[in-house]
Order: C-alpha cells, then structure tokens, then sequence
C-alpha cells in the first residue's frame, strides 16, 4: 500500500516536473528563437536567404557586415548614439546625486514636498512635452545640436535618478559623514570624497539602466536630431531598414550590430541591472 | 537661530538647484506651453487665440477616437501579463532546475530596443515571412495570415509583439518581490499542510499585491503613453489607420499635419489621465496598506 503510493507520488512529481520543463523551455524557444534567427539569417547570403528561410546558412558569409558597414553609415550612428548616451547619463547622475545628497543630508523647509513632487514626474510621459520642447529648441537653436538632445534626455532621467540615489545614500551610517565633517571637511568636500565612493554599486545600477533607456529611445531622437549627420543608432536603423528592404539579411545584421553593445551591459552588468529595473517598485512600500 | 536656519535652507536648495532648473525646463514650461497652445492656432502668423477650436477639432476627430480605443485595447494585455508574468516568476523562484539560466533569457526581450524587436517582428509578420513560412512548412496553410497588412490583424500583432518585449520585467519584478517572503510563512503553511496551489493563493499571491498593483499601475502608463515606437516602427498607423494610438497621433499631428494645437489638447487630455491614474492607484495602496505604513 504505502509502496504503491509512493510509486504514484513520484509518478505525480515526474508530470509536475514536466509540464514546469516543459513551460519554462517553450518560453525560452519563443524568447530565443527571434534573437537566433536574426543572428543566422544575418549570415545567409540573399539568395540563400530567399531559398532557404528557415534553416541554417548553407555558407556562413559575412559580406551583410560588410555591407553594413559600407558607407559609414552605421559607425556614425553609433558614434551619435555613444556621445548622447554618454552625455545625458553623465549629466543627469551628476544633477541627480547632489540633489539626492540634499535630500538625504539636509535639512530645509519643504525638503519631503519637493520630494515627492519630483518622484511623481517619473510616471509623466516624455510624449507630453516632446512638441512644446521642441518649439522652443528651435528658437532657442539647440535643434540638432548634442546638447538639445542630451539636456532633454537628462530632464527626463532626473525623477528617477533622484529617487534611486536618494534611497540609496539614506542607507549610509551618518556617523561616517560626521567623522569627516568634524576633520574639516566641507559638505560638498563629503559628497565627493564619502558619499559617492561609497555608493559605487546604487551609480553602477543607474547608470547601467539610464545607459540602455537612452541607448534605445527613437521618439525624442527622432525630434531632436533630425539632420542626417546627427542621427541616433535608433534612427538610422529606421533608415536602413528603408535602404535595405529588399535585402533582410543585411537588415539583420544591421539590428544585431546595434544591440551588441546592450546585450554586453546586460550579461556582464546583470546584477546591478535587474535591481535598478526592480528599484522602484520595491523601496517605499 | 533664525539665521541658521536660514543657511540650512540656502545650502539645501542651492544642492537642488541644477535638477529644479532642468525640471522646470523640461517638464513644467512644455505643459504650460500645452494649455497655452491648446487655445492657438500657431499655424497662423501671430498665433491667433482661437478659443475651444481645437478642442473642437479633436473631440470631432475620428481618428482621436480611434486612437484612444486603440491605447485601451492594450490595456487587455495587461492581465495578460500579470499572469505570464506571475508563472514564470513563481516557477523561477521555486528554484526549477536551471533557473539562473532562465532568469537570465527571460529579461533578453527587455533589453533589446523597441526599434529591433519592431523591424525584427515586421519582417516575421510579413506575408512571406518567416511565421508564415513555418506555418505553410508545417501544412497549416490557413494560418498564414496577412498579420501586419490587414486593419483586423494589425492591432492584435503589435500586441503580440508587445507581449513578447514586455513580459520579462514584470517576471523580475516579481521575483525581486518574491526573495524577501520569509520562509517562514511557508513553513507555516507546510505544517498546516498545504498543497502548492493552496500557498500559491493564500502565501505568495497576497504577499506580492503590492508588486502586483505597481506593475499594473506601470501597464496602464505604458500602454497609454509608451508604444509610439512600436507603432512608428511596425505600422507607421496603418493600415488605414487602424493602429492610430494617441502618441502616434500626437506626433503626426504636430509634424505631418502642422496642427500644433490638436497635438497640445491630446497631450493635455493625456496628461489628465495619466494622473488619474496616479492619484488612483495612490488611493488604492493607502486604502490597502495604509495600516502598514
């Protein structure tokens, strides 16, 4: 009796395994099986590719890279895409943690009211204030230029960089601000020297997550840098996918070259990333 | 006394001063601007005061119309997610064999851009594309639909595709929220001798309402206010103008048709919900989880 039932309880445990196997591995098929295509078929020829859409290159080329690259197209739109990335990311952690030291350091009138008036602009969305933005940008003659594009984005990651600092740095023993406060130390000396350095891992999590918000934004891009020399990553593939419709596994190429770069942060900064994602859902409850 | 405080209060504002400034440049000018451009015609030299004109002109907009049911037809993604989201979290966490390798896939489709995913996806959809190639490959001819070319299929394919870059983050999301239930509260329930449904139900889920109702509350915004690349990329609107959303209208509005106005009354009646919506669900969680906090 008791052996019968324990035949049948690792029998139910067996199906339970599956049919859990079996759901996870359907997930990473419909999850990979997009990225694996795009790879493979970025290594077809087009002729192949026409005859043979599904399987494996019958000759791995490289000649879509090539391509790809032809024209210089491609390595302009990632020099682009680099230079406001790395601004914007840089300007708006700078901004952004001397706001958070204030907010977690000091005291003044209406510090919890400013607050959360500044966290509340993280749910307003950029489309809102694309087109008056972009008016005055015209007059003010920061279309098309780095900086328009990079004080934008910057505005925009504030709220959220506010609000991660701010949570972070509250975590630091006051004791260790204080001891170097009384060596003489002044309160923006104690921001640079202690409080930044020792919150290497909160900046390492919000720059990684505001480096792949800029990274793959196409709206405000779109707006702001619209001459062709200026154009974003995001932008020009819209413009290769245009000048190579006919040939997809050069499109192909086009979409895994841009998405190196994020795919590299992701696997070698996936802890800091996934709890930069997670960040604002979990702390304040 | 009086004086310290005083320099308390400088040396505090003069640390925000930089991120006030561009705050107000970027999010308090533009939605003034709005208001202001929503009684305008600035497609007339002077910008003449036009008083509700524009207002009248969208709300007898049918493609407005159309725009706005479109964004609310996402919202049935939304419990669509959460589910998905919740099975794959709940499995991952049970720590199934090979469950760092899937946390890691799961949270791919999150990093890749929208614009990839979306010119990716529009070429899969085509009509001799890659879905319809296996579809005929393996004898289901009468699958190998027209998915981006037909104003029926169209809206549901952008949500296919929707579903497939998005579900990854409410799954970690989830899972964050899961690590921090203590053990104990499932030993509890081992003692009482529950099954695993029975903890699914009456441990796990009430534990993570509050992640639940955040990510809900993130939906409503990104369907309401962050799809416009996936529209721009997949269908430009089309085809005739079934996938119109309020984003995308917005856009078209301000630099294809020269009226400014319109686009400033939606992104006003866009802002108007969005805070509804955060004055809403502020009120759910404080009805909620006031008592905890």
């Amino acid at each position: 009796m008791s052996k019968e039932s324990s035949i049948l309880s690792s029998i139910k445990k067996f199906f339970v395994i599956l049919i859990r196997q079996t759901l996870m591995i359907f997930m990473v098929i419909v999850v990979i099986y997009p990225i694996y295509f795009m790879i493979v078929t970025s290594f077809k020829t087009k002729m192949d590719y026409v005859s043979n859409k599904l399987g494996l290159p019958e000759k791995f080329v490289l000649s879509n890279y090539i391509t790809s690259f032809q024209g210089k197209s491609i390595v302009l739109w990632l020099t682009n895409s680099a230079i406001v990335t790395l601004g914007a990311v840089i300007i708006s952690t700078f901004i952004a943690a001397m706001a958070a030291y204030s907010f977690s350091r000091m005291n003044f009138a209406g510090k919890e009211k400013v607050f959360n008036f500044i966290i509340t602009l993280m749910v307003i969305p950029p489309v809102i204030m694309v087109i008056p933005l972009f008016i005055i940008m015209v007059k003010v003659r920061l279309v098309n230029t780095y900086f328009g594009a990079i004080l934008v984005y910057s505005g925009l990651l504030i709220p959220f960089s506010i609000y991660l600092l701010r949570n972070f740095f509250v975590t630091i023993p006051q004791s260790i601000v204080d001891s170097a406060l009384i060596d003489g130390c002044s309160k923006f000396k104690a921001f640079i020297k202690i409080i930044l350095p020792l919150s290497k891992a909160a900046l390492m999590t919000l720059i990684i997550v505001n480096t792949l918000w800029v990274w793959n934004e196409l709206l405000i891009a779109l707006i702001f840098l619209q001459k062709t020399e200026l154009r974003t990553l995001m932008v020009g593939l819209t413009v290769f996918r245009g000048r190579f419709k006919i040939d997809q596994p050069v499109i192909m190429a086009g979409l895994f070259i841009s998405s190196i770069p994020m795919i590299l942060l992701y696997l070698f900064g996936q802890k800091a990333f996934i709890k930069g994602m997670v960040e604002g859902s979990l702390k304040g409850e | 006394m009086m004086n310290k405080k005083i320099k308390q209060n400088i040396e505090g504002y003069i640390y925000i001063i930089p991120a006030l400034l561009v705050i107000i440049f970027i999010y308090f000018f533009p939605i003034i601007q709005n208001i202001r451009y929503s009684f305008l015609n600035l497609a007339q030299k002077g910008a003449p005061f036009v008083g509700l004109r524009n207002y009248r002109i969208t709300f007898t907009d049918d493609l407005f119309f159309t725009s706005i049911k479109n964004n609310f037809t996402f919202f049935l993604l939304i419990p669509i997610l959460v589910f998905v989201s919740l099975i794959f979290s709940v499995l991952i966490y049970e720590k199934i064999k090979g469950w760092k390798i899937y946390r890691s896939i799961v949270f791919l489709p999150y990093v890749l851009s929208i614009t990839v995913v979306g010119i990716f996806f529009s070429f899969f959809f085509q009509g001799r594309g890659v879905l319809n190639t296996i579809f005929r490959n393996i004898g289901l001819d009468f699958l190998a639909l027209n998915w981006l070319g037909s104003t029926k299929l169209a809206l549901p394919t952008v949500m296919i595709v929707i579903l497939w870059k998005e579900f990854g983050y409410g799954v970690v999301l989830f899972l964050a929220r899961l690590m921090t239930i203590p053990e104990g509260l499932y030993d509890a329930a081992d003692i009482d001798g529950a099954n695993w449904s029975q903890k699914l139900w009456y441990v796990t889920i009430p534990q993570l309402a509050t992640v639940i109702e955040f990510y809900v509350f993130l939906l409503l915004i990104t369907m309401l206010s962050w799809v416009f690349n996936y529209i721009y990329v997949m269908t430009w609107g089309g085809p005739g103008h079934s996938t119109y959303v309020s984003e995308f209208y917005i856009y078209m509005m301000a630099f294809k048709q020269n009226s400014i106005g319109v686009s400033a009354v939606v992104a006003i009646i866009l802002l108007v919900i969005t805070g509804l919506l955060a004055m809403f669900s502020y009120r759910i969680r404080r009805r909620l989880y006031g008592e905890y906090e």
